[in-house]
């Protein structure tokens, strides 16, 4: 089951994963992302593959593990 | 189903357009043509951080060569200005090549518009490739006094960074209030202060008379300075021009797809369809009816945002290959802009019936943009959590009074109308 991975020195906290998959992200006050929850349900997980793709500066992962 | 895809264009949203098709399944040739030559890279940062002291040279790059020809199998034209098309014969032309396509979108972006009459003067630049932030850096890092021309968005990020280096900058704006467009004549005004709590020579309604340059000894024309109109001269070893962008469309002239009046930029259905057997059109130089927000049929939108590239290549090459049913894009605009270490954010459109001021005398400037009874718009400074809420809210067409609810804002005082119409 993939697992969501934030590299939080990278995140900007720009939100368009919160605005993809909004379950699973949720930009903090102070900028950065928090994981909602770390393991995507079967059926949201193309959904949070889209939200961990659109991420501008590519501080989202989804990985196997 | 098509044989060939071939995309012009090799920055964000010609890239979405190869990712997506392979990702999708499709299996024929995929050609990727840039006119630069160097593999997609990412261009917000070209006015952010590769201008900052501390930051990184380079922009990042999205995708290298080698993964897009090795991983993407793409044949990749790097260096290849796309000179012309025959959307009868479905050819595009590349110089003295011609070559065939089944599916092609339209990527080629926008190009920096110039400063008239400063052609050819070393130190006037605009900022739009990764050539010209390398030279903006470098003469910030020389510590050169700067002028910027222009009070958008890019003018303003280049404004920041010179400012935040304690460099002397002054900044021209040709309209009494910048940004009307973008974001209205209230939120131009907010954002107004913050280049002036900065120290930021800000210099409203007035324009650029000409830009004086020295002749060195090697013959070049190096610029010393920039006469206003109001009759003062400001001296410089930098100029940086952020007059807007044009859709770089020029190699579709005698295409007979239908370009847009104003700008040049591609006039497309509600799914990038451009009007021509197989031809999609994404990015900054397409011109589309949003349904989220257009109010009849000839109103359409024209966004030069990375989240709008993105998802606009994404959409056009799925629907030039005919991958699932084509769709229109409903879509809310976003945007982000560093200034002074402040976070600028817009979701939506600044279109509006009324324009709210939601956070009285907090130094986090919150604006939200109602058109009939709807939530269209919201502008804020410092405020990332909430930011996407209220881009939510614009999505579902909430009523305002759900964004006043958000807010906790109550009924307060509106600061005036929109800008109009446009």
């Amino acid at each position: 089951m993939p697992r969501i991975v934030v590299d939080e020195h990278t995140c900007e906290g720009l939100g368009m994963c919160e605005a993809m998959a909004v379950d699973y992200f949720e930009v903090q006050p102070e900028g950065l992302v928090k994981v909602l929850e770390e393991r995507p349900e079967p059926d949201h997980v193309e959904e949070v593959r889209a939200a961990v793709e659109s991420c501008p500066v590519m501080a989202l992962k989804l990985v196997d593990a | 189903m098509p044989e060939r895809l071939v995309v012009v264009g090799a920055s964000l949203a010609g890239l979405r357009a190869v990712e997506t098709a392979r990702r999708r399944g499709f299996t024929g040739e995929v050609v990727l043509v840039g006119a630069e030559h160097r593999a997609p890279y990412d261009r917000p940062p070209l006015s952010k951080a590769v201008l900052s002291a501390h930051g990184p040279l380079e922009p990042r790059t999205l995708r290298t060569d080698l993964s897009l020809r090795a991983e993407l199998g793409v044949d990749l034209r790097l260096g290849t200005p796309a000179t012309g098309l025959d959307t009868g014969a479905r050819m595009v032309r590349l110089g003295d090549e011609e070559m065939r396509y089944d599916a092609l979108v339209i990527a080629t972006g926008a190009a920096a518009r110039p400063l008239p009459g400063a052609e050819g003067i070393t130190g006037v630049h605009t900022v739009r490739t990764a050539m010209d932030a390398a030279a903006v850096r470098r003469a910030l890092d020389a510590g050169a006094r700067t002028v910027v021309v222009g009070a958008g968005f890019i003018g303003s990020e280049v404004a920041s960074a010179a400012r935040t280096r304690g460099l002397p900058v002054t900044l021209v704006e040709a309209a009494e209030v910048p940004l009307t467009r973008a974001v209205g004549a209230e939120a131009g005004a907010v954002l107004v202060d913050l280049h002036r709590a900065a120290g930021t020579d800000l210099r409203l309604g007035t324009g650029v008379a000409g830009v004086e340059a020295v002749r060195g000894p090697d013959g070049t024309d190096r610029v010393a300075g920039v006469r206003l109109t109001d009759g003062t001269a400001v001296p410089a070893d930098l100029v940086v021009v952020g007059i807007g962008a044009a859709p770089a469309t020029g190699w579709l002239r005698d295409s007979g797809l239908e370009l847009h009046p104003r700008d040049g930029g591609v006039v497309c259905d509600a799914t990038l369809w451009a009007g021509a057997p197989g031809v999609h059109a994404a990015g900054d130089l397409a011109h589309w009816p949003n349904p989220l927000f257009a109010r009849h049929d000839e109103d359409l939108m024209r966004l030069e945002h990375w989240t709008s590239a993105a998802e606009q290549g994404a959409l056009a090459a799925v629907h030039a290959l005919g991958l699932a049913e084509p769709r229109p894009l409903a879509s809310v605009p976003y945007f982000w802009s560093d200034w002074y270490g402040r976070r600028v954010q817009l979701v939506g459109v600044a279109a509006a019936d009324e324009v709210l001021r939601a956070d009285p005398g907090t130094e986090r400037p919150l604006l939200l943009y109602r058109r009939g009874d709807r939530l269209v718009g919201a502008l804020s400074v410092d405020r990332p959590a909430e930011i996407m809420k209220y881009r939510r809210l614009v999505a579902s067409r909430a009523p305002w009074a759900d964004a006043l609810a958000l807010a906790g804002a109550g009924t307060p005082e509106p600061v005036g109308a929109g800008p109009a119409g446009s």
